[in-house]
This record gives structure tokens, C-alpha cells and sequence, in this order.
């Protein structure tokens, strides 16, 4: 499998990247690479083979819901690029509409 | 500058509470060597001296009433995606340039009750993302064996800072090998635990079922000492193990007599450097001569193991690294004037190159249409690796190969082929893949005074296996004394 500019573009878009011309190529030559040598393990046969999402087999570790207060609330938004009160500031979610 | 008076944690802990020296004098020399030295190599991101002389005036109070332990007083550096209160966490990224965490992790919590002292923050490639920390978005770390070379990654600044006496010992990272291969090119010891044996809570997560915590030190027993601490349950992280853990101090002097090692014939493979290959077969006979029983073992899914990983990994950050949107934390695009646009500037001029291709890779292999062809053959893959490694360790003890193929390399050198870089971790990265422990020790110098370092892997829980391998191989091959030139210099 290749992937070619416009599948290059249609994975920018999903993990909310903007990239340049140069980086499209560029993305494009080094996906085309390392996806060809990926390939290799077209080779293998995993015909009813469990696939492994985790090293150890340990399922669900639950534990009491207690309630833990965090009282750190200041040095949390002391973080924020832009804040309102207590509140994180974003731009508009549309063009058009105005912050206030 | 002069060399270290004292080489191991060990040493210094045991002269700290005998009155030989304190730890404020110790935590000077540390941040005078830092001062003279760190121009050249650029291990730390950030030293916070004031800090750190308060940390050991407190620690110096505790050994006084009596009440030190092992780590008590030693000046450590931390790799800097481990979150410590009030300090700047930067991943070495732009996008969490201006980060202060609320928090520390666990394992920094852990290490402030012994009254550690913290001397700061060690560089990396960005989110951990490299073999040669050339991807930090900050400076490029200096092996201190060769300021011309790379000094391994993505722990690169740890391994640099402990190779260069800037530290008596430092956290990292393994998620391929990142703390293993940065060990054996700058000559020191670096430990990967089982998986689930730290908590990563509080560590910037990269790929989590992978990443995990450990030791960078200059000796086998330091390595043992660190992981005292750092390792236990902790109901902050549900992959981290409820069980029983062990004193690893204890059997670390049980010798090589009996130990079966298992040597992997796909590890000895063309293109290892001539002279990696020479060294770590000289240390495996050295082991033998020393009472250990060589067992001819194989790994057939070897071969595999890079491409495996370089799906389940990128798959695994392109998911985490979607928190990074300019909302709460972080760099932000002032520019935008939409919040999807600001989500997009964002992260396109927060991120580097080679996050941006990780990230890209992952949403690939995790899209619609792809996800069987890619994800779930990559994780049909790890199973019939972790099932090599099940099957060897029936008859073997521990599994001994060259850490990385070849020493460390030229900066520059590999930059522009991702591939060539990525097949840097080979030896190391199947380890993570099975979450097996893993261990790195300097076995040798090449002509050129570059280190080479032996990696011996374990079993799940098999720490105390590889531990007490590795240092009964290193009382025939000490080097917690050797240092580079620069270290003794002016």
C-alpha cells in the first residue's frame, strides 16, 4: 500500500495538524518509506493469533470511588494560555460568532 | 574541575552518614561541575540550585538525626517528562515550553520521602521520541565520551549527565530502548523494569503499554537501589501490579555460577559493528569462564520486532498526544480565530518534525480501512514475540545481547533517514513489546574511547535475575570509575 497526497491531507485532518507544502512532501516520502518496510509483516501468518494489547494479563484494576479533594485549583489555570475567572478561555467553536 | 571523590550512590551514601562529607558540599560540586561542564554536553534543561542546596541542607538535617536511608542526600537529575511540582516539565517540546505541573509523579513523591536532592531537569527527544535526543526543540545533548557524537535516546541528557559526573544518578524512560541505548553509549548502567513494576503516573505519557520508568546509575547496585524505591503498587496508575516487591539489594552478589544465559542467534546479525560484536562476545565468555552455562536460544520473530513496534507506538502517541490542544496547557496559537483553526496552529507549531510523523503514522494505522491490515496484525505480531520470549525462558535464566548495534554515532548523521534511526533500537525494542526487564552494562571501550554496552533481559518479575547477572559481570568489567576526559579537565 502507498499513500499519496491527498490520503497525506486526510490524516492531517484527523489528528488536527496544518502542515506545509514542504511538509507534505515530505511526509508523504517518509510514510511511503517506513510504511514499505512495515510490509514485512504482511509475510507472517497471525491466522487466529490473540492479538496482545498489553504485555501482562491483568484485566480492570478497580478500586474504592472515594472522593479526593484537589485543592490545587489556581496553579491549574496558572497553566491556561487564556483564562476567564475560573474558566479556560478558547476563540469562538465557529467563525462569526463573537466572544465575549 | 576534578573528578567525583566518590563513584557510586553507594559510596557517597554510605560517606554521607559517616560525617565524611554533607550533602550540601556534594550538591555544590554537583552544580559547580554542572556550571563548567554543561556548556559542552547541554544535558539539563533546567537546574534549579537554590532548590536543590535547600533539599540537601533538609537531607542534612535528616542524616543528622539518624534517620537516612540509602538515597538520602544523593543528588539526582530527572529525565524531563517526569512531572516535579513547581519545576517546568517540557517533554523537550514547544508545546509545554511553559508548563509548571501542579503535581509530581509518583515515583518523584517516592524519592522526596528518602530526602533526595533534586538538582533538575534532564533533556530528550521531544515526547521521548528519538534514539539520539537530537529531537529535543531545545538543544542537542553531547555524549561526554565524543562532544562531536550523539549521546543515545531518548534519555539522552540522563545517560550524558551521569557518564559526565553532573549527577550520582537520574531517572529515564524506555518505551524502545530509551533508557538502555543512552546507557550503553555513554558507558554506564541503564535498567528497564517489567512493565506495571512503576507507576507511570505523573510520567507524559508516549505509548503506554510500553513506557516505563527506571535507573540510570554507575553501578549494578545503584540500579538496585533506585528501583528500591521507585518500584510498588500504586492505585493512581491501573496498569501498575499489586504484588509482593523485593528487596532487588538482596542476591546481587549470588555470582554467575549456575546462571543459565541464553544467547539469541537473530541478535548476532550482519551490519553490528565489528567491534560491538567483538566486545559483547568477549563478555559473554568472560561470563562462562565465571561459572554461567551458554545456551543457544533463538528469537525468531526478531525481525518483526521495529515494525511492530512503530505501529502499536505512533498508534498508541497519535492517541495521546491529542491532548495537546492549546486549551489548558501549553503552547497556544494567539493567531486563530476559530478554535479548530487554533487547535491546528497549535499543534503544527508546538510539535517537531518527528512527532508530527509519529502522529501522522498512528492516525494512519488506526483509520478506517487500515486498522486490521496495520493495528491489529502489529498486535497479532507482539504476541507471537512475547510467546519467543516465553519459550526461551524455559530454558534460560537471563538473555544476552548487544544493547545497541553499533556505538554512539555522529549528530547529524542519521537525521534525515527516520528508517535508519529507527533501526538503532533493534536490540532493545522487542523487550518493551513482551514487557520484560532489561538491563544495559558497559562491557568495553572501542579504539575510538567509545563505550559499548551489554544488555541482559529477564523474565516478567525477573529483575533480581538480570541484577544479579549483571553485576557479577561487572566485577569482571568494573567501570563505575571511568570517566571522559572533559570531566577531569580545567
Amino acid at each position: 500500500m502507498t499513500i499519496g497526497r491527498k490520503e497525506v491531507e486526510h490524516i492531517a485532518t484527523l489528528a488536527r495538524l496544518s502542515l506545509s507544502e514542504e511538509e507534505k512532501t515530505t511526509l508523504e516520502k517518509d510514510l511511503n518509506a517506513i510504511l514499505g518496510y512495515v510490509e514485512k509483516l504482511g509475510a507472517l501468518d497471525t491466522e487466529g493469533v490473540e492479538p496482545t494489547s498489553h504485555a501482562l494479563d491483568i484485566t480492570n484494576a478497580f478500586r474504592e470511588d472515594e472522593l479526593i479533594p484537589f485543592e490545587e485549583r489556581e496553579k491549574v489555570l496558572a497553566n491556561a494560555p487564556a483564562r476567564h475567572e475560573a474558566f479556560f478561555q478558547v476563540p469562538p467553536i465557529s467563525e462569526g460568532i463573537s466572544s465575549t | 574541575m576534578s573528578y567525583p571523590e566518590y563513584h557510586t550512590i553507594k559510596d557517597l551514601s554510605e560517606a554521607l552518614k559517616k560525617g565524611e562529607v554533607s550533602s550540601v558540599e556534594v550538591t555544590k560540586q554537583y552544580l559547580e561541575r554542572i556550571e563548567s561542564l554543561d556548556d559542552k554536553v547541554k544535558a539539563y534543561l533546567h537546574v534549579d540550585a537554590d532548590a536543590a542546596l535547600r533539599e540537601a541542607r533538609e537531607a542534612d538535617d535528616v542524616i543528622r538525626r539518624g534517620e537516612a536511608t540509602p538515597l538520602t542526600g544523593i543528588p539526582l537529575g530527572i529525565k524531563d517528562v517526569l512531572c516535579v511540582e513547581g519545576i517546568p516539565n517540557t517533554c523537550g517540546s514547544k508545546i509545554l515550553q511553559n508548563y509548571i505541573p501542579p503535581y509530581s509523579a509518583t515515583v518523584i513523591e517516592k524519592l522526596r520521602r528518602e530526602h533526595v536532592v533534586i538538582l533538575g531537569k534532564l533533556n530528550m527527544d521531544e515526547f521521548a521520541m528519538g534514539s539520539s535526543t537530537e529531537n529535543s526543540r531545545f538543544q542537542v545533548t553531547r555524549n561526554p565520551w565524543d562532544l562531536e557524537r550523539i549521546p543515545g535516546g531518548s534519555s539522552g541528557g540522563s545517560a550524558a549527565a551521569v557518564a559526565g559526573a553532573l549527577c550520582a544518578g537520574a531517572l529515564g524512560t524506555d518505551t524502545g530502548g530509551s533508557i538502555r541505548q543512552p546507557a550503553s553509549l555513554c558507558g554506564i548502567v541503564g535498567m528497564k523494569p517489567t512493565y506495571g513494576t512503576v507507576s507511570r503516573f505523573g510520567l507524559v505519557a508516549f505509548a503506554s503499554s510500553l513506557d516505563q520508568i527506571g535507573p540510570m546509575t554507575r553501578s549494578v547496585e545503584d540500579a538496585a537501589l533506585l528501583l528500591n524505591v521507585i518500584t510498588g503498587h500504586d492505585p493512581k496508575d491501573s496498569t501498575s501490579v499489586p504484588r509482593e516487591y523485593p528487596d532487588y539489594t538482596e542476591g546481587l552478589e549470588g555470582g554467575l555460577q549456575g546462571l543459565r544465559v541464553g544467547i539469541p542467534k537473530e541478535y548476532f546479525i550482519e551490519g553490528i559493528d565489528p567491534e560491538v560484536e567483538a566486545h559483547v562476545k568477549k563478555a559473554i565468555q568472560a561470563m562462562k569462564d565465571a561459572g554461567a552455562e551458554i545456551v543457544d536460544i533463538s528469537l525468531p520473530h526478531t525481525e518483526y520486532a521495529i515494525a511492530t513496534y512503530y505501529i502499536i507506538a505512533t498508534a498508541e502517541a497519535s492517541s495521546n498526544l491529542a491532548r495537546y490542544d492549546g486549551v489548558r496547557y501549553g503552547y497556544r496559537d494567539k493567531s486563530a480565530a476559530s478554535l479548530r483553526d487554533m487547535y491546528e496552529k497549535t499543534r503544527s507549531e508546538g510539535f517537531g518534525t518527528e512527532v508530527k510523523r509519529r502522529i501522522m503514522l498512528g492516525t494512519y494505522v488506526l483509520s478506517a480501512g487500515y486498522y486490521d491490515a496495520y493495528y491489529r496484525k502489529g498486535q497479532q505480531v507482539r504476541t507471537l514475540i512475547r510467546e519467543d520470549f516465553k519459550k526461551a525462558f524455559e530454558v534460560c535464566d537471563v538473555i544476552a545481547t548487544p544493547t545497541s548495534p553499533t556505538p554512539a554515532f555522529k549528530i547529524g548523521e542519521k537525521t534525515d533517514d527516520p528508517l535508519q534511526m529507527y533501526l538503532s533500537d533493534i536490540f532493545t525494542i522487542s523487550v518493551n513489546l513482551a514487557g520484560l526487564p532489561g538491563i544495559s552494562v558497559p562491557c568495553g571501550w572501542t579504539k575510538d574511547n567509545l563505550p559499548i554496552g551489554l544488555q541482559l533481559i529477564g523474565n516478567l518479575f525477573g529483575e533480581q535475575a538480570i541484577l544479579r547477572a549483571a553485576r557479577g559481570y561487572e566485577q569482571i568489567f568494573p567501570a563505575a570509575d571511568r570517566y571522559p576526559e572533559i570531566v577531569g579537565e580545567n
